[in-house]
């Protein structure tokens, strides 16, 4: 459905449109909305790709080697948007006639309404705040009993009215009435969404809290823990996690991300000479290129930032988005270039392995450094480890061992280490356990611990067996997956992405811990 | 230097002690427990070379009257434990404190202490001592897992690197007790008292067979003992459900408990004035 360059538009004859357009319409395994979008994104993709646009682009892109990540031909919002919530609980919205509210009951309705009038480049917004932050004055004020229904009423509205599982919140690090009632709320609810990160600090993050936070994960795949200690530091004191696990700041929020397929890069060259040499400045310099040309239509040439209600009121700010380099695949790109070179290492095994990957990734960092955009955030692009798309054939998730081919737990968590300080604005890794962590959950939030203290930044995880799972980067629930595969509309947007092939290897390799008992 | 058998370790234990643990397994046990779920940590090896006509990896061989085990060929199938007539095993690695500690280090950042177990780990008392000091210097608990045979009294040395004991009560009387494991009860139930009253004692375990041994009696002999420490310290009693698994087979007539012994054993347990009872 993706019309790939300017050339095949102009071939796209009026009634080829129409038949394209009836087919969407007549989709039956789209929702109203669904198909709504689909067709929103169809007359979006007649446009050719903002000017500024370089000719490799198209050639990398053919190749499968640079993704756009379906990003459309010309986006007319910023694609990762974090309100500033605080301040609309704090001042009410003119645009939303709303003034601030007084008591629980009104902040919940009141937050309800923004997220109906926020969005992203999807529909929905990728960011609903942090909860205990937002909420904790008001809940302390209701009897606990109260507080948890109304929590609860409002947590299960979100997951009927905005069913994406790119849409995020954040608790902690300090532990928090609210953050309490909702690891009590979320097991019983069984929602998809929200996507909902724990910011971890063990120094700051009770014990008691965190093994909560655990105890829920393994029961219903969330939260997931951000190394809060990182985000403040890379990031801003003000970050929020949104999305998938994008540390973005709050008011601000991305542009755009675009990626490199590095497993697919590497497979374009001779050897590992070739690859830093010829290849990887080719695709890095053509995908920093694109990125300015689509940010700057977006800012120039598009309404949001001029005219939207969130920018007018000071919800969000211009000047505090970033642009993201996305990459996936370095994993078969490491383990490629090994064996063009010769020698048998592979990434997570091998310490040479893992050196030529980290070399990599510093490669690539230095030329994002070098890069001035003029409109990103302090004009730097930030790295991003992107979870994977569909269509990402040969390419494990950012920097993510293979499935099948992930060492012991400890090593594969040091393995983590090597790779995430690279990503300030978005890494992670997943570790299901079966059954018997929840016989220690100490021992777990000591693993947890032990993780960040080698270097991970951002992990999760859930209970191997269960029917809410974290696949790749949000959340699934396998018994929506069988319904899709057997032609039923489901609610849940990103069900459908779980049909792609990275998301079916993950619900059925992905490597599962069990504790000796 | 010495180096001491080796039975395995475990690099994540989460039942041996509170928290992520490593757990070192020691060769050889003093005692001889008809229960025994690893028999095959009993004794020591005596190269009698049976096990080496069965290993289906060529794993065994015998050189210069001794069984020599090969890690790398090894499946981990068990067929030579099954087949030793001796309950004892071939792949057993003689390995200094320094070299388990080497073993352990890599995994410092995930564990909270290190537990040594068996076999019985006081038959390796100086190791253990030298390892502890390690861990110790490193910001790990240590804890031993043992069958209280030992006149810990004697050994301060050892009990002030150590941070408590996980001990053994295994019947309620000498003659049970004999009958059970082949040695006296009155070093374990000195013990039981001296290191409750050393602020020692990490759990007491006992492991429950409705029939064959008198629960309800070991329990109320263990909280006889203890009653002067319970009302201040809140000492853990682990009640652990006799399982068929790894059992040789001329024990396999014991009967498993049900939910329902256990929790009547557990309601016991309160009543005599533990807290915390943990059944497994
Ligand atoms: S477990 Fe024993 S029998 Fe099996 S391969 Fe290893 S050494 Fe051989
Ligand atoms: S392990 Fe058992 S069978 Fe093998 S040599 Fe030693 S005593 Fe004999």
């Amino acid at each position: 459905m993706i019309v790939l360059n300017r050339e095949e538009t102009s071939v796209s004859t009026n009634e080829e449109m129409k038949q394209e357009i009836r087919k969407i319409m007549k989709d039956k395994k789209l929702t109203y909305w669904q198909r709504t979008d689909a067709l929103a994104r169809y007359a979006e993709d007649l446009l050719d790709y903002p000017e500024g646009t370089p000719e490799e682009f198209y050639e990398l892109t053919e190749s499968r080697e640079i993704s756009d990540l379906h990003e459309g031909h010309g986006p007319w919002s910023a694609r990762y948007i974090l309100p500033d919530y605080e301040k609309f609980l704090k001042e009410g919205s003119s645009f939303l006639r709303l003034d601030p509210p007084k008591d629980l009951f009104e902040a919940l309705n009141c937050l309800l309404i923004f997220y109906h009038n926020a969005h992203a480049l999807d529909r929905f917004p990728v960011f609903l705040g942090r909860f205990d932050v937002l909420l904790e004055d008001f809940v302390k004020k209701e009897k606990r009993e109260d507080a948890g229904k109304m929590l609860g009423w409002f947590l299960t509205s979100i997951d009927r009215t905005m069913s994406d599982s790119f849409v995020q919140a954040n608790i902690g690090p300090e532990a928090s009435v609210t953050g309490e009632l909702i690891l009590e709320l979320l097991p019983k609810l069984q929602n998809i969404t929200p996507n909902l990160s724990l910011r971890y600090d063990p120094d700051i993050t009770p014990d008691d809290f965190a093994k909560k936070a655990l105890d829920c994960a393994l029961r219903c795949a969330n939260p997931a823990f951000a190394y809060d200690r990182f985000y403040k530091e890379r990031v801003g004191e003000d970050y929020g996690i949104a999305s998938c696990y994008n540390g973005l700041l709050i008011g601000g929020g991305a542009f755009t991300l675009t990626r490199l397929r590095l497993g697919t890069i590497s497979e374009h060259c001779k050897d590992s000479r070739d690859f830093f040499e010829n290849r990887l400045p080719l695709c890095v310099d053509t995908q920093l290129k694109f990125m300015d040309a689509k940010i700057n239509s977006i800012v120039n040439d598009r309404a949001f930032f001029e005219s939207d209600w969130m920018v007018k009121e000071g919800f969000v700010h211009p000047d505090r988005f970033v642009g993201l380099f996305g990459l996936v695949g370095l994993c078969e790109c490491v383990n490629n270039l090994m064996a063009k070179d010769g020698k048998s290492g592979r990434m997570g095994h091998d310490p040479e392995a893992d050196r030529l990957g980290v070399k990599i990734l510093e490669a690539i960092e230095k030329s994002v450094n070098e890069h001035y955009c003029p409109y990103s955030y302090k004009h730097r692009f930030v790295m991003h480890s992107q979870v994977g798309a569909d269509d990402d054939e040969g390419n494990s998730a950012g920097t993510r061992i293979a499935y099948g081919d992930e060492p012991e737990l400890y090593e594969h968590l040091k393995n983590c280490g090597l790779y995430h300080r690279f990503f300030p604005s978005g890494v992670g890794d997943i570790f299901p356990f079966d059954e018997t962590a929840f016989r220690n959950l100490d021992a777990l939030l000591d693993i947890f611990k032990g993780g960040f203290k080698v270097g991970v930044k951002y992990m999760s995880t859930y209970l191997g067996s269960g029917d809410l799972i974290r696949v790749t980067g949000y959340l699934m629930k396998r018994s929506e997956v069988e319904k899709l595969k057997n032609g039923e509309a489901v609610a849940n947007d990103s069900a459908a992405l779980v049909l792609g092939k990275s998301p079916e290897r993950h619900m059925n390799e992905k490597k599962v811990r069990s504790f000796d008992v | 230097m010495y180096r001491a058998p080796v039975n395995k370790i475990i690099r994540s234990s989460i039942v041996d002690g509170p928290g992520n643990r490593t757990a070192v397994f020691f060769q050889s046990c003093n005692f001889n427990c008809r229960y025994c779920h690893n028999p095959e940590t009993i004794h020591m090896c005596v190269h009698c070379g049976r096990c080496t006509e069965s290993c289906p990896a060529g794993a065994l061989r015998m050189a210069e009257g001794k069984v020599v085990w090969d890690k790398e060929k090894c499946v981990s199938c068990d067929t030579c434990i099954k087949v030793c007539p001796n309950d004892a095993s071939p792949k057993i690695t003689y390995m200094s404190a320094a070299q388990i500690w080497e073993e352990i280090e890599d995994d410092l950042p995930f564990i909270r202490g290190i537990t040594v177990s068996g076999g019985e780990c006081t038959l390796q008392r100086d190791t253990v001592v030298e390892l502890f000091r390690l861990a110790k210097q490193n910001g790990l608990t240590t804890l031993l897992d043992s069958n209280g045979s030992y006149d810990f009294q004697n050994d301060l040395e050892l009990l002030e690197v150590s941070d408590g004991v996980m001990l053994d009560v295994k019947a309620d009387c000498e003659e049970r007790h004999r009958w059970l494991t082949g040695q006296s009860i009155s070093t374990v139930l000195f013990n039981l008292d001296y290191l409750a009253k050393m602020n020692k004692l990490e759990e007491v375990r006992t492991v429950c067979i409705p029939g064959a041994l008198e629960n309800e009696k070991t329990i109320s002999k263990v909280a006889e003992i203890l009653s002067p420490y319970l009302k201040e310290k809140d000492i853990r009693y682990k009640l652990i459900k006799y399982r068929h698994f790894g059992v040789r087979e001329k024990y396999q007539d014991f009967r498993q408990p049900d939910e329902e012994y256990m929790e009547h054993l557990k309601e016991l347990a309160l009543e005599k004035g533990f807290r915390n009872i943990v059944i497994i």
